[in-house]
């Protein structure tokens, strides 16, 4: 382990002292300026005298790899980016990312940014009615995939008369492909060594990232260039990364933590990142720490508890020795999960807090403050945070007790609207707050507790998940009558989708039906979504008006009292 | 035994590969490290293995080694004497 500087001072001179100007500074931007993510995090560092340096160390799941230097970021992304252009796409039409964790998912993200496209990466183990709900509203034009994934996207092309081109990073020409269709290769592409980059504003929108609610379908967090002040400066002081780290971010770019991290953090700072393309297992990820010496890791939860779970015998076969700072997000990380890393890495996982709308991490364990194992941290600097009465909205003076997470509106990379849903954005702020939809306390020392969802959005290994999108794929099955989804506690992935089932009259439930009902919402939606149990009931609880209470199913699965039930219409 | 990991092996691509997904799938091929059924997935195939099988395979031995390939799945259903 080695003995770094730590890039923030304590909490209280950062609290003191900090400014996003300080952020601003170090990147060179002054007001006004162009400011592009793609050029920010490939030319700018390239003319830092970082040309040379290696930007990403990619290996598959079969032990293949790949290196790029931030030389190779900058001529690629300018490759991917004049391609773009070339296809007719122009600056503010959506491009999907919707790609395994290969490099071209990471240098194309760099490119679409770069020609002036918005950028709207996708979670590549979508079914295709996910993966069709998300690029239908935000309209987009060309979608960047692999020859696996092509399936999902002819299916549902049909239906998508906005999406003009289908990209194909990898198709060998072993079948014609068809009208819409193109295949670009990236690594053997003309290199385009200048491309006008495109001379996106602060305001400019840059990455869509859909994030699920309780009702209606997932929204479009619309973010914009200047988030990268945000993410640049939290990926320096809270992740710590520092010139001569390697670093592993173990975030899929389909989801927010992917890329404010796993591309933007990262790569704005000039630091070496490793991406290993590759399913869970404990022996794969410790060999890979070990043969590529990653010093700053920044994981999740659902992995940490299960590494945990695998046990502390095979942590002893690897020399994990290179590892200097841990930290974790996706959901709140277990005290015995914090204490087990001290154990086995002599070193804390640091959580951190955050979420697709916040673009940032706003509320954290810092690497020179006290832990407090199962605390949350404190607020940022520069990040106004509090907990406020759930029905006031008033911010609670009192210690230690619950409720909603709130923060000033205003630091750079907080959302600017849901994609074509500004009503529904507004009403994210209440009494001059934006509202988490999370609920926490606040201790004597100023340490946040989380408590859990204000809402029925399901939190499963880190990823939210809405219960009516489940609900709604579920009645699509031929033999389900009605539905309702909630989350069930589960020791690795804090909850799991759990469903419960009426079916149409003359059905008999069975086990082969619940696998059947597993999988139809599986490949419709995702894997995520499926549900890992399903319980086949007679009747749900239901308002007078006749609307399922969720609240009640899900009090049940807690152990929580079920609370006010005089609407309920029927007993359980 | 061939019939037996025949039967999973039909089973991994009926479900996890996506139809006109030509990648070849055999009784090696990595299923969970090599990203072709995730860890919340292998919940599905552990009730297929369940229901098919008539056991009850504890969650201790639903480990992703376990499930890693349609040879290590035969190798864990032998130990319920399934062969």
């Amino acid at each position: 382990m080695s003995n770094h500087p730590r890039n923030m001072r304590t909490y209280e001179e950062e609290i003191n002292n900090f400014k996003w100007e300080i952020s601003c500074k170090e990147l060179g931007y002054n007001e006004g300026d162009v400011i592009n993510i793609g050029e920010y995090c490939s030319d700018r560092i390239c003319r830092m005298g970082k040309a040379d340096k290696l930007a990403l160390i990619w290996e598959g799941h079969s032990g293949e790899e790949k290196r790029y230097t931030f030389n190779d970021l900058r001529q690629l992304s300018n490759t991917i980016a004049h391609f773009v252009r070339g296809l007719g796409i122009n600056p503010g039409d959506r491009v999907c990312l919707f790609m395994d964790k290969v490099p071209e998912l990471y240098i194309g993200f760099l490119g679409v940014l770069k020609s002036g496209a918005i950028v709207q990466p996708l979670f590549s183990a979508f079914g295709s009615e996910s993966l069709l709900t998300r690029l239908d509203d935000a309209k987009t034009t060309a979608i960047f995939t692999q020859k696996k994934h092509l399936p999902k996207v002819r299916n549902i092309l049909k239906d998508l008369p906005s999406l003009k081109h289908i990209i194909i990073v990898d198709d060998d020409a072993s079948k014609p492909l068809r009208e819409c269709e193109v295949a670009f290769h990236m690594d053997t592409a003309e290199r385009i060594d200048h491309f006008d980059v495109y001379p996106s504003k602060a305001e400019t929108p840059s990455v869509l990232h859909y994030t699920s609610g309780t009702t209606g379908k997932p929204k479009g967090a619309q973010h914009v260039h200047y988030s990268i002040i945000s993410q640049y400066i939290t990926a320096k002081y809270v992740l710590d990364i520092q010139d001569d780290d390697i670093y592993w971010c173990t975030a899929d770019p389909g989801w927010v933590t992917g890329t404010s991290y796993g591309i933007i953090g990262a790569w704005s700072n000039g630091v070496t990142q490793c991406v290993l393309d590759a399913g869970f297992k404990a022996e794969t990820w410790y060999k890979f720490i070990e043969k590529h010496k990653i010093t700053v890791w920044y994981s999740a939860p659902t992995a940490i508890r299960a590494l945990m779970k695998e046990g502390n015998e095979i942590i002893k076969k690897f020399d994990l020795s290179s590892l200097r700072h841990l930290a974790s997000v996706g959901e709140p990380l277990n005290a015995e999960a914090v204490i087990w890393s001290k154990e086995v890495f002599g070193l804390y996982f640091l959580d951190t807090f955050w979420q697709t709308e916040t673009g940032c991490i706003v509320v954290s364990n810092y690497p020179e403050m006290k832990v407090k194992p199962g605390s949350m941290g404190k607020p940022f600097p520069g990040i106004t945070a509090t907990v406020v009465d759930l029905n006031t909205h008033v911010p609670i003076e009192k210690k230690g007790v619950v409720g909603m997470i709130a923060l000033k509106p205003g630091w750079p990379s907080m959302i600017r609207t849901y994609w074509n849903n500004e009503v529904t954005y507004k009403g994210k702020f209440k009494n001059g707050w934006y509202l988490c939809g999370d609920r926490a306390s606040i201790d004597e020392d100023g340490y946040f507790w989380f408590v859990g969802r204000d809402d029925d959005v399901i939190n499963t290994g880190g990823h939210l998940v809405g219960p009516f999108e489940i609900e709604s794929a579920l009645l699509e099955h031929p033999l389900v009558a009605e539905s309702a989804v909630v989350g069930k506690p589960d020791p690795v992935n804090m909850e799991v989708v759990k469903a419960f089932i009426t079916l149409k009259p003359g059905t008999v439930p069975d086990k082969m039906l619940e696998l059947e009902i597993m999988n139809f919402v599986r490949k419709k939606l995702s894997a995520l979504a499926m549900p890992q149990e399903i319980e086949f009931v007679d009747s749900l609880p239901k308002t007078r008006s006749g609307k399922i209470m969720r609240r009640v199913l899900r009090a049940k699965e807690w152990g929580e009292e079920i609370g006010d039930i005089s609407t309920l219409e029927n007993d359980m | 035994m061939s019939a037996l990991k025949d039967a999973i092996l039909k089973y991994v691509k009926n479900e996890y590969i996506e139809e006109g997904d030509d990648r070849e799938v055999t009784y090696e091929t990595p299923l969970i490290s090599g990203g072709i059924v995730d860890s919340f997935s292998m919940v599905s195939l552990k009730v297929f293995l369940e229901t098919t099988y008539k056991i009850q395979i504890p969650d201790a031995k639903a480990s992703p080694e376990a499930f890693d390939s349609v040879n290590n799945i035969a190798v864990l259903l032998k130990e319920f004497g399934i062969e």
